[in-house]
C-alpha cells in the first residue's frame, strides 16, 4: 500500500509538472489575448514529432534543445501572420482560428509521421533504474523528466518576476498600450510570448515523447485536460495554473490505480443489482475506469460554485 | 462573444411588404423549398445522390440547430453533438422497445423521440453551463462533451459500448404501404423533418423571444435594463437548439439504423462548428450553405483525395481569416450593391483575381498532394496523376513549378487587391449615394 502511494505520488507530481509546462504558456498566452489557444496541444504534439525527427538524426540530446527552438518560431509565425490578422474580427475568430490550426496541424502530422506511433526511445544515457522502492523499479528517465520539468518552472517563474524582461512582459499583459508608450514594442512582446508558449510546449512534447505514446492523437488527448488545467486553476493565474497541474496529475495518477468499485465499497449488503441494466454499469465501474472523466467532473462542479478558478479573479 | 456580426434584419419591410400586397410572400421561399425538396430525387436518381442529399438535410437540421446558439445567441459550444448523439441513442432504444412490444408508433414521428430526448438533456446540461457565457460556457460545453462522451464506455448496457446499438427501422407499424426501407423512402422522410424544423427554427427568429436572443448576443448588460434576464434567454435558446439537434440526432439514427459513440464525439462537434462557420453564422441560411456543401464534401472529397480533412480544416481557417461572415456574408454583401445596379464595377476586378486564386489552389493542392504521394504513398512510387497530368514528384521539375505557382499567386496578390479595393469602395459609394446601404 505504501509502495503504491509512493509512486503514485511520484507519478502523479511527475504528470503535474508536465501539464504545468504546458499550461503555464496557455495562461501567458491567455492573459495577452484573452483567449483560449486551442491549437496549444498542438504545439506539444509537434515537438514530440520533430524531437523524435532530430533524434533520429543526431540523437536526442540535439533534439531537446532544437525541438523546441523549431517549434516556438513555429509559434511566433502562427502568432504574427495568423492571430494578428484575425484579431480584428473579436475573441470567437481567434479562438476558431485555434481551433482550425489545431485540427490543420494533426492532419499535418498524420501526412508526415503517419498514424501508427513513432519508435521514439528513451536515450541510452538514461535508459535504467534509478533507485528500487520496496519492488518497483523507477526509471531514471523519469527523474530526468522531473528535474526538467522543475528547472523550467523555477526558471520561468524567476524570469517572469525577477527580470527587468519579466516584469515588462507583465505589465503588457494588462497594460499593452501603456508599456507601448514607454517605448517598448508591444507586438513583438506579444510575438515572443506566443513563440515561449509553444517552446515550452514542446519541451513537454520533447521530455514526454519517449516516456508516453508519440502519436498523432496525443493533442487530441492532452488538449481538454490542458483547458480543464487553465480553467479550474483560474483563468490567468500563473500559480493557480501549477496547483490544478498537480491536482489533476495526482487525482487521476491515484484514480488509474484502483480499482475499487461501489460493488466492492458496499460488498457486505450483499445488495446485487440485475446484470444487464445500467444500474449494474454503475455498480460495478471501477475508479481506474472513471480516472479520464473525473478531470471533466472537476471542471464542471468548479464552475458551478467556484467560477473564477481556484486562484482566478477573471470572471466572465 | 458579442462580436459576431448582426444578422441583416428585415423584419420591418416584411411586415410592410406583406400588408401592401396582401400575399403572403414570404411563404414563396419555403415553398420553393418544398418543391425542390420534392423534386431533387427525380433529378438525382442515384442511390449515391439520394444518401448524400439524406446526410445534407441531418446536417442541414443539426447546423440550424447550432446556429441558434452561435449565430443567434452568441453561444460557442464545443459540444453541440451531445444532444444529436443522444437523440440518436434514445429513437433508436425507443424504436427497439417498440418493435418488441408491438406499440403502435409510426416511423416519420421517431424524430420527436430524439427531440425530446435533446430537449431533456439540454434542460440538465443548460442549467449547468448556460449561467456563464462567454469562454466560460465554450470551457463548460466541452467538458461536459467529454463526460458524456467518456461515461458512453462505463454505460455499456445503454450505449452498446464500441458497436452501439442497431435497430430496424421497417419492423415498425405501419400507416401506409411506405416502409422506409429504400433510401428514397427514407430520404423523404428526412426532407419532410428537414422542412419542419427549418420553418419552426426560422419562426423562432422572427419572435419576441428570437429577438431577445439576438440583445442578449449583442449587449447583454442592455437587455438586463430592458427587463430580461440573459441567463434565462440563453437557457430558453440553449434548451430550444438542444431539442432540434435531438431532431437530427434521431434522423441520423434512423438513417443508420444504428447509434454509436461516434455521433457525440467530439468530431462531431467540431464538424459542426465548422459546417455552421463556413456558410456563416450571420444569416439563417448561412447553416444550411454550409451543411450542405460540408456534407458533400466529406463524402466527394473523401472519393479524390486521401488527406480531404486537411482542405477541409484550411477551408476553415481560410473563412475565419478572409471571410468571418461566412459564404453567405459575402453573398450578402454584394446584395446592396446588385440592388443599386452598381455591381457591374467591382465584377472586372473580380475576374483578375481569379487567376491568382486558381494559381494559388493549383499550388497548394500540388503542394499537399506531392507531399502524400512521397510520404503517405510511399509504396505507390513517384509517379502521380494531379488535374490530369501525370509526372514524376520525386524531380525537382513539379516542385520548381509548385514555387512558381505560390510566388506568382502572392505577387499578383499584391497588385491586384489595391485595384479591388478601389473597385469595391467606389461600388459601395455609388450605392450609398442611392440609398441602397444601410
Amino acid at each position: 500500500m505504501l509502495e503504491l502511494v509512493l509512486i503514485s505520488t511520484l507519478n502523479g507530481v511527475l504528470y503535474g509538472l508536465l501539464l504545468f509546462l504546458m499550461a503555464s504558456g496557455l495562461t501567458l498566452i491567455f492573459s495577452m489575448m484573452g483567449v483560449l489557444n486551442f491549437a496549444h496541444a498542438s504545439f506539444y504534439m509537434l515537438g514530440a514529432f520533430v524531437g523524435y525527427q532530430i533524434s533520429k538524426w543526431a540523437g536526442f540530446w540535439p533534439g531537446l534543445i532544437l525541438a523546441p527552438l523549431i517549434v516556438g518560431a513555429a509559434g511566433m509565425l502562427v502568432e504574427r501572420f495568423g492571430l494578428r490578422n484575425v484579431h480584428k474580427n473579436g475573441h470567437v475568430a481567434e479562438l476558431l482560428f485555434t481551433f482550425g490550426l489545431a485540427f490543420v496541424m494533426e492532419e499535418l502530422v498524420q501526412i508526415v509521421w503517419g498514424k501508427a506511433p513513432v519508435d521514439y526511445r528513451v536515450p541510452a544515457l538514461l535508459d535504467f533504474p534509478a533507485f528500487t522502492l520496496f519492488t518497483t523499479n523507477y526509471p531514471a528517465y523519469k527523474l530526468f523528466m522531473l528535474a526538467i520539468s522543475l528547472a523550467i518552472f523555477v526558471g520561468l517563474f524567476a524570469m517572469l518576476t525577477r527580470t527587468r524582461i519579466g516584469l515588462i512582459v507583465q505589465a503588457a499583459l494588462t497594460h499593452p498600450n501603456m508599456v507601448a508608450h514607454l517605448g517598448h514594442n508591444v507586438p513583438l512582446i506579444f510575438m515572443s510570448v506566443f513563440g515561449v508558449g509553444a517552446g515550452l510546449a514542446a519541451i513537454a512534447g520533447v521530455i514526454a515523447g519517449p516516456a508516453l505514446v508519440t502519436q498523432s492523437t496525443m493533442a487530441a488527448l492532452l488538449g481538454p485536460i490542458l483547458f480543464v488545467v487553465v480553467v479550474v486553476g483560474g483563468l490567468g493565474s500563473l500559480s493557480g495554473a501549477l496547483v490544478a497541474s498537480l491536482l489533476i496529475g495526482l487525482l487521476q495518477t491515484f484514480a488509474i490505480s484502483s480499482n475499487a468499485s461501489m460493488a466492492d465499497l458496499f460488498a457486505f449488503s450483499g445488495f446485487s443489482p440485475q446484470p444487464n441494466t445500467i444500474m449494474n454499469d454503475l455498480w460495478r465501474v471501477s475508479v481506474a475506469q472513471i480516472a479520464p472523466i473525473l478531470p471533466y467532473l472537476l471542471l464542471v462542479l468548479m464552475l458551478m460554485f467556484r467560477p473564477t478558478g481556484l486562484m482566478g479573479n477573471r470572471e466572465s | 462573444m458579442s462580436d459576431i456580426p448582426l444578422p441583416k434584419s428585415s423584419v420591418t419591410r416584411v411586415s410592410q411588404r406583406g400588408a401592401e400586397k396582401g400575399l403572403p410572400w414570404w411563404l414563396l421561399p419555403w415553398l420553393a423549398s418544398a418543391v425542390v425538396l420534392l423534386a431533387l430525387p427525380f433529378i438525382f436518381r442515384s442511390d449515391t445522390y439520394l444518401t448524400v442529399m439524406s446526410l445534407m438535410g441531418i446536417a442541414i437540421v443539426f447546423a440550424l440547430s447550432y446556429n441558434m446558439m452561435l449565430g443567434q445567441t452568441g453561444m460557442l459550444s464545443f459540444g453541440h453533438a451531445v444532444y444529436y448523439g443522444l437523440g440518436a441513442y434514445f429513437v433508436v432504444h425507443t424504436m427497439n422497445w417498440a418493435i418488441a412490444t408491438r406499440a403502435p408508433i409510426p416511423l416519420p414521428l421517431m424524430p420527436l423521440v430524439g427531440g425530446f430526448a435533446g430537449l431533456a438533456f439540454a434542460i440538465i446540461f443548460g442549467w449547468l453551463s448556460t449561467k456563464r457565457s462567454g469562454t466560460t460556457f465554450s470551457m463548460i460545453s466541452l467538458g461536459l462533451a467529454e463526460l458524456v462522451g467518456s461515461s458512453s464506455l462505463i454505460l455499456r448496457t445503454f450505449f452498446g459500448g464500441e458497436e452501439g446499438v442497431t435497430t430496424n427501422r421497417t419492423k415498425l407499424l405501419r400507416l401506409t404501404d411506405w416502409t422506409f426501407g429504400s433510401q428514397f423512402q427514407m430520404y423523404y422522410l428526412i426532407a419532410g423533418w428537414c422542412l419542419i424544423s427549418a420553418i419552426a427554427m426560422y419562426a423562432l427568429t422572427r419572435t419576441p423571444f428570437g429577438r431577445m436572443c439576438n440583445a442578449v448576443r449583442e449587449n447583454p448588460e442592455r437587455a438586463q435594463f430592458v427587463g430580461y434576464n440573459p441567463q434565462v434567454v440563453r437557457y430558453i435558446a440553449f434548451c430550444l437548439s438542444g431539442f432540434f439537434a435531438g431532431v437530427a440526432g434521431a434522423l441520423a439514427g434512423i438513417n443508420f439504423e444504428l447509434a454509436n459513440a461516434n455521433l457525440f464525439g467530439a468530431s462531431q462537434s467540431g464538424t459542426v462548428l465548422l459546417a455552421t462557420f463556413i456558410g456563416g453564422i450571420g444569416t439563417f441560411v448561412g447553416p444550411v450553405l454550409g451543411a450542405v456543401l460540408v456534407s458533400y464534401l466529406q463524402v466527394m472529397l473523401s472519393d479524390i483525395t486521401e488527406v480531404w480533412q486537411l482542405y477541409f480544416g484550411l477551408m476553415f481557417i481560410a473563412v475565419v481569416m478572409f471571410a468571418p461572415g461566412g459564404l453567405a456574408g459575402l453573398v450578402l454583401m454584394h446584395v446592396p450593391l446588385l440592388r443599386a445596379g452598381v455591381l457591374g464595377r467591382v465584377v472586372p476586378s473580380y475576374l483578375l483575381a481569379l487567376i491568382p486564386t486558381a494559381m494559388l489552389l493549383v499550388g497548394v493542392v500540388m503542394l499537399i498532394e506531392m507531399t502524400v504521394q512521397l510520404a503517405v504513398k510511399q509504396s505507390e512510387g513517384p509517379v502521380m496523376k494531379l488535374f490530369g497530368v501525370a509526372f514524376n514528384a520525386n524531380l525537382p521539375g513539379p516542385w520548381l513549378v509548385m514555387l512558381m505557382l505560390l510566388a506568382g499567386a502572392f505577387v499578383l496578390f499584391r497588385l491586384i487587391s489595391p485595384r479591388m479595393g478601389t473597385a469595391w469602395d467606389n461600388a459601395r459609394s455609388a450605392a450609398a449615394e442611392r440609398g441602397m446601404v444601410v
